[in-house]
């Protein structure tokens, strides 16, 4: 199992020459009932997500994407079509603790500290004390809060509340990051600086990283490969490999190639949405 | 400390003036009348300190409440009849046991609203429904029907307590145990956390405020319910009978005493609530303790 204990460095990418898929969705559609008349969350997804991809999806609201990402954790279930997620159904990937699952609000419990918040799964899960604390202690250092275990979440700033979040979806060995739109409420500043992070934590981790933004640069900085959505009925209408190198200094933004990824993903929303007009 | 002092005993100095004022206004006539009986006029100056020491005055004043209180507390023996650390003791122990009562039926029933549908629609309108009748009406009713089969002396008023007591705690830890958010909860299923998980974890911690918001109103009309209560036993023992018997005798300063003492005991019961209240919000690290 690649764990956080084989943090090498290696990108993900290059020591899994066998590509394995993690996630595959077959036409998928999700359609929910509404009392004005049925809103097509989701209308013939094909998706296939390979082992230590990163992998954002993009569109404007109303999309899909966060409704894909509730579907592939098995928080939504889809009306037809078919989806596995480590080769069996998005239920049993759950229970078998395949993801874990980052929101756009931190969601830490105010009335446990840090640590307390990142060991409440291990806790549900059934891990020992001492297990607890040594998994603990080491997520807090990947996510750069060691010095803030002992902290309540209202102590810490909104960055640092959604990195406390993070490790404590690295603390069980989920080898799928789900992550939806986690910095969205944040500045840029903080933005980019977490953005950076987490590229370094993907790299140590080899994680599978599923990541929804409505935020174009971001897409383009993160990704490995970026799926871009649109509404009514939500869809992918493009799916864009990212051509830039695993080394990715924050000004790569400014790199010509960076920019034509970031055109072309600009394209491919202004097509999904020019039917309204 | 000292400047909030300042404004509370403006207010409380106030009060007791206006009492006075009215002490003297309410039981003046009664002092006509009997100079007049006497062939005697009484001025403004002679007819103040009459009014104020009358035996069954209309409305008693201030200072001789508080010598009533004085004499029923300190100077009488705890275990005596006329003590009135005696007949709050009474009331206190059916308060303390229907408030008991009333908290953990109001908690059984508020974890089985919102973990069973059923429950949920058909128990809320019976708990409320349960509110509209009047504590008047139903308290003699549940004391005799107890008293036929055998149950008197405490837990019929206890459970006068616990009819008004579990109300505000249904309503409260409704709303407590659905107060969690949707993203809270949603992280509780991807863990795959079991029901009493989820209740443990994350319902039971988030319903804490609503909780004792909920127990200080429980606490107070516990008490109420509990005065009622004895009401209807024939006015043996209790503040409430000790307020039947100054009415049936026109003791009213024995009535505005039982008053006070019956205020009394529901802030310091109240209070008890707060500073436990604070302690459990400060063990659950919120240092800000709402009122």
């Amino acid at each position: 199992m690649d764990t956080l204990t084989n943090a090498t460095g290696t990108a993900a990418k290059q020591n899994s020459d066998e590509t394995m898929t993690v996630i595959s969705a077959k036409d998928l559609s999700l359609t929910f009932e509404t009392n004005d008349g049925p809103v097509h969350a989701l209308s013939n997804v094909d998706l296939e997500v390979q082992k230590g991809e990163f992998v954002s999806f993009i569109g404007p609201s109303g999309c899909g994407k966060t409704t894909f990402l509730r579907v592939i954790a098995d928080l939504e279930k889809p009306t037809s079509g078919t989806i596995t997620v480590n080769g069996v159904s998005p239920q049993e990937a759950r229970m078998n603790r395949a993801y874990g699952y980052v929101f756009q609000a931190a969601s830490l419990f105010p009335w446990r500290t840090v640590e307390k918040n990142i060991s409440l799964p291990l806790e549900i899960m059934g891990y020992s004390a001492a297990e607890q604390k040594a998994r603990v202690a080491r997520v807090l250092e990947l996510v750069d809060l060691g010095g803030f275990a002992k902290k309540y979440p209202w102590q810490l700033s909104g960055g640092m509340q959604q990195r406390a979040s993070i490790a404590r979806a690295l603390a069980f060995d989920a080898d799928i990051l789900l992550m939806d739109e986690p910095f969205g409420a944040l500045d840029e500043i903080v933005r980019d600086h977490l953005n950076e992070q987490l590229l370094k934590l993907w790299k140590r981790t080899t994680k599978t990283i599923c990541f929804v933004t409505h935020s174009i640069p971001e897409a383009v900085y993160l990704s490995t490969k970026i799926v871009v959505m649109s509404p009514r009925p939500g869809r992918v209408t493009d799916v864009i490999p990212s051509t830039l190198p695993d080394e990715r200094p924050l000004d790569i933004r400014e790199t010509p190639e960076f920019l034509e990824i970031a055109h072309r993903v600009r394209e491919g929303l202004r097509a999904g949405h020019s039917y309204e007009d | 400390m000292v400047k909030s002092a300042l404004p509370v005993l403006t207010v409380v100095a106030v009060i007791i003036a206006i009492w006075y004022g009215f002490t003297v206004y309410l039981n003046a006539p009664r002092e006509y009348d009997r100079s007049e009986r006497a062939g005697a006029t009484l001025t403004f100056s002679e007819l103040v300190p009459l009014t104020m020491a009358q035996e069954r005055p209309v409305l008693p004043a201030p200072h001789q409440v508080v010598a009533e209180i004085w004499d029923t507390t300190v100077n009488k023996k705890v275990t005596s009849k006329r003590s009135l650390v005696y007949h709050s003791w009474i009331t206190l122990s059916a308060t303390l046991l229907g408030f008991v009562i009333g908290t953990a039926l109001g908690i059984l029933l508020a974890v089985g609203i919102v973990h069973n549908r059923a429950m949920d629609k058909s128990v809320m309108p019976w708990v409320i429904a349960s509110q509209t009748i009047p504590i008047l009406a139903i308290a003699p009713m549940i004391i005799v029907t107890l008293n036929a089969v055998g149950l008197s002396g405490l837990l019929p008023k206890a459970l006068i307590s616990t009819y008004l007591s579990f109300f505000p705690v249904v309503v409260g830890m409704v709303k407590g145990l659905r107060s969690p958010d949707r993203s809270q909860l949603d992280l509780m299923h991807t863990w795959n956390a079991s029901r009493s998980q989820v209740f443990w974890k994350l319902r039971w911690p988030s319903s804490m405020p609503f909780l004792f918001t909920s127990l200080k109103v429980a606490v107070a009309i516990s008490l109420v319910g509990a005065i009622v209560g004895e009401l209807p036993t024939g006015a043996v023992a209790g503040l409430g009978a000790r307020l039947l018997a100054g009415s049936y005798y026109g003791q009213t300063i024995q009535i505005w005493s039982a008053l006070f003492a019956a205020a009394a005991l529901a802030a310091i019961l109240v209070t008890i609530i707060g500073v436990a209240h604070r302690y459990v919000l400060a063990r659950m690290g919120q240092t800000e303790a709402s009122t």
